[in-house]
């Protein structure tokens, strides 16, 4: 399901994020995280990379219904984006917010529920855009200059 | 300090890892989503989680040790993700606050943190 395209244009990467299945939550993440080691970007660069996209992975494992990570990899730019297929965010301006949490017991067990994701990728990204529509789905759109 | 100097403080025990590597720094914390929004630099990490989850913060963060503290030790399958990753894991019955402590005492400093 997952897919890996490459063009002149650049290297898109699609995976899937699942729900039911908290132990490999991460996985996603840590792939890309090695696919940016292999293209050798700067390794501050891909840690703000890989704790973006691990917050939102999270997010969408634990808030959502499931969706997908897509990366593109352009000469100078990484784009991110995160889609699930809902239920979507109320008030995006209020789950931006630090602090804001409505994470379940079993997310908060595993030590997530802060409500510091999403501040979290905003300050590590170099432009991030959310975007949701209440009982239908949560985009994220995260740019990092390389 | 080295990390076998950190096993003796902490009267701990190595599950995985390199006793002859070293740290500098330490940030203790059971909340993976505030080591993730604060820490910035080179740390090892002092949790009392155990979950796969831990290891992969670490491995976001370019984080090479983690200190189980409260006598938690975790499981087979939370080891061999630390490992595929080359991580140094240790185990201690003190406390959290033990722990921390100990090792501040000793020359591990805290990092400085931002709350932009
Ligand atoms: N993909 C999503 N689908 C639905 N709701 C979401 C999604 N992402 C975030 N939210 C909502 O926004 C809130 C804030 O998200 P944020 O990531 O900042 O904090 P958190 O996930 O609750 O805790 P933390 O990220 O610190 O572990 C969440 O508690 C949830 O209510
Ligand atoms: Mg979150």
């Amino acid at each position: 399901m997952n897919s890996f395209i490459t063009n002149n244009e650049g290297i898109v990467l699609k995976y899937i994020v699942g729900t039911d299945d908290f132990s490999i939550v991460g996985e996603v993440s840590s792939k890309i995280k090695k696919v940016l080691k292999q293209l050798n970007i700067d390794n501050k660069l891909i840690r703000r990379v890989a704790i973006a996209t691990y917050e939102a992975e999270v997010n969408v494992a634990i808030h959502s219904l499931g969706g997908y990570i897509e990366v593109e990899i352009i000469k100078n730019e990484i784009k991110i984006k995160i889609r699930d297929n809902g239920p979507g965010i109320k008030d995006t301006n209020l789950a931006m917010e630090k602090g804001y949490s409505t994470a379940s017991t079993k997310a908060r067990e595993l030590g997530f529920g802060a409500g510091m994701g999403l501040p979290n990728m905003k300050r590590c990204s170099d432009e991030f855009k959310i975007e949701s529509k209440f009982g239908e789905y949560t985009e994220l759109n995260m740019k990092f200059v390389v | 300090m080295k990390i076998s100097k950190v096993i003796e403080l902490i009267n701990g025990k190595i599950l995985i890892g390199n006793i002859d590597d070293s740290i500098n720094y330490a940030f203790s914390s059971d909340l993976m989503s505030d080591v993730l929004a604060f820490v910035n630099e080179d740390t090892a990490l002092l949790t009392g989680l155990v979950n796969n989850q831990v290891i992969r913060t670490a491995e976001m963060l370019d984080l090479g040790t983690i200190i189980f503290v409260r006598g938690k030790i975790p499981s087979e399958e939370v080891v061999d993700l630390a490992k595929e990753r080359e991580m140094t894991l240790l185990t201690t019955n003190f406390t959290m606050f033990e722990a921390s402590g100990v090792l501040y005492k000793n020359g591990i400093e805290a990092l400085r943190i931002s709350y932009e």
